[in-house]
């Protein structure tokens, strides 16, 4: 217990748990909409499709900054969305298949490209692998005010935006017909999808950063039929999943931070699953059972209760 | 000067490179319920989407009250299929009721007290209200069709466009969907509905719209609604049972 309360005493410790806390929340709240959208493999293949962006970034520059290479992930994100969006609309090739294309090419490059610099010896090349599953551990005061900047960003666009999103995410022909650009709020939604896939890729990697997106999102769904509550929980359980995740990983025993967040947002989602009220697995059960229990009573005594009421008269 | 509420000039639109609407032109009279009649793949969905600015034209132009639609967005409501939307979404009835306001909130604007109330009147005119809290999967058919009506009776529109609101219907609703369409009509407002089924089409409109990538014919549905008519509309497919009363019916259409 107190090696737990030890770790918010740890000053950079407590910066990682902040930060994961934060790309939890943001992920979360953007995710929502990417998953009713049906786009959830969309953060897969933008994660993906950072990596070819990461390494051309480093190469082109030759330095190792931080922006430089989020600015080069976030561009090679938004050429993969494009490139899914252009494959879609001219040719009869369907959303699933163009992302695996894309998801597949891009990463497929962006790992040549990785062991092209590795091989290259430019004795800086280190830590660029890191983008592959992440490095919380490696963040710093600077990274978690940048994550902070980004996170409020995410969440006070939606929240701005929540009427509009809503609507195109439900229903895009009627918000057209009633004037709203829906292309525009389209591609902005789409935006603020690359932007949190970007920062996040730094503390949970390219490969599991779809998993922060759309995880807490689903396990929202499950105990909720309302969509601003439903954000807002997907918010809390990405926050929650980044907060856990650090934490066990920052208690010692040396495992990497941004898997770990990825299990506990899959472990609120078994939870969700199983004991959701409404929708969850055990509260279905139950009720099945109490349902055919009360139908097997009704059809067992109908006769009974008359019989018995002259008994005792 | 009377303007009508829906004029169409020369309106071609084409999907890849087939044609599905050639060069259809009509000007709609002002409070009547207009039906459109034609064959599967006629292009009456088409018609009301590319209307509204839905889907992009060839050629051809469109005016609302004699304007261009963009100009005229809240003269005019729209019920699309029920099918286009995931009803599975986290929503409930009344929610998706307000979204009808949306339009005339404007930017950033969230719906209040006021939105709620016309939504709860909308909901209660289609026979709704007690179901508003409602979460719009938990609906039937019947009743996610009339949340639809209920969402474009919120938008308080002059000219309303339909697309088949008695697809899957249960017996109540299309009752409820009659009702609505009479008083719209009351109210003076023109409603122009996508219908397939021919044997109600008398009883529903006023006037016609017989489409098959061109227009066929169009007026009121006495002179227009004919088996003759509707033998060139569908290609001579139909088999016409009940001539002398009028009420066609397909017994094999394809």
């Amino acid at each position: 217990m107190s090696g737990w309360l030890g770790l918010f005493g740890d000053p950079n410790v407590r910066w990682i748990l902040f930060g994961c806390m934060l790309l939890g929340l943001g992920s979360g709240v953007v995710g929502s909409f990417a998953y009713l959208r049906k786009q959830s493999l969309m953060g897969d293949a933008l994660s993906h499709a950072a990596l070819p962006g990461v390494c051309i970034a480093f190469m082109l520059t030759g330095v190792k900054s931080l922006f430089v290479l989020l600015a080069g992930a976030a561009a090679a994100g938004l050429v993969a969305t494009f490139g899914i969006g252009y494959i879609t609309r001219h040719s009869r090739i369907k959303q699933d298949a163009a992302l695996a294309i894309v998801l597949t090419v891009f990463f497929g490059v962006g790992i040549v490209l990785l062991t092209q610099i590795q091989h290259s010896g430019s004795g800086n090349q280190s830590g660029l692998d890191k983008f592959l599953f992440g490095q919380a551990a490696s963040m710093v005061g600077t990274d978690v005010a940048v994550l902070a900047v980004i996170s409020c960003v995410l969440v006070a666009a939606c929240a701005l935006l929540f009427k509009e999103f809503k609507l195109i995410s439900f229903d895009p022909g009627f918000a057209r017909g009633m004037g709203f650009p829906v292309a525009v709020l389209d591609h902005l939604l789409m935006l603020l999808f690359v932007i949190a896939v970007v920062v996040g890729i730094q503390a949970v990697g390219v490969v599991l950063m779809a998993a922060l997106l759309i995880t807490p999102a689903v396990s929202a769904r499950y105990w909720t039929e309302r969509l601003g509550v439903m954000v807002a929980l997907a918010g809390t359980f990405g926050a929650l999943s980044g907060l856990v995740g650090t934490a066990i990983s920052a208690s010692g025993n040396n495992l990497p931070t941004g898997p770990l967040c990825v299990l506990t947002a899959t472990a609120v989602f078994a939870a969700s699953v199983l004991f959701a009220p409404g929708r969850g697995v055990l509260p279905k059960a139950l009720r099945r059972f109490s349902a055919r229990r009360r139908l097997a009573r009704s059809l067992a005594e109908p006769a009974e209760p008359a019989l018995r009421k002259e008994h005792v008269q | 000067m009377q303007t009508s509420p829906l004029v169409v000039r020369g309106l071609s639109v084409a999907y890849q490179k087939k044609p599905v609407l050639q060069q259809v032109s009509f000007e709609a009279p002002e409070g009547k319920l207009i039906g459109i009649v034609g064959p599967n793949g006629a292009g009456k969905s088409t018609l009301i989407k590319a209307a509204l600015g839905l889907i992009p034209r060839l050629s051809g132009e469109v005016l609302i009250y004699g304007r261009p639609y963009a100009e005229q967005r809240k003269l005019v409501g729209y019920v699309p299929q029920r099918e286009s939307v995931d009803w599975d979404f986290p929503t409930s009835a009344l929610d998706v009721v307000t979204m009808g306001r949306y339009g005339r909130l404007g930017w950033f604007r969230r719906p209040g007290a006021a939105e709620r109330e016309i939504a709860l009147a909308c909901l209660a005119k289609v026979g709704m209200r007690e179901l508003a809290g409602r979460q719009i999967s938990q609906l039937s058919g019947g009743q996610q069709q009339r949340v639809f009506l209920a969402r474009a009776l919120a938008q308080d529109a002059k000219l309303y466009f339909m697309d088949e609101p008695f697809v899957g219907v249960d017996a109540a609703t299309e009752k409820a969907i009659v009702a609505l369409l009479s008083e719209l009509k009351e109210q003076g407002k023109t409603v122009i509905v996508v219908h397939h089924d021919l044997s109600t089409v008398r009883e529903y409109f006023d006037w016609v719209l017989l489409l098959n990538e061109r227009v066929v014919d169009f007026g009121p549905a006495e002179t227009t609604f004919t088996a003759d008519k509707l033998q060139t509309t569908y290609g001579g497919r139909l088999t016409m049972l009940d001539r002398e009363l009028g009420s066609p019916v397909i017994a094999n259409g394809r």
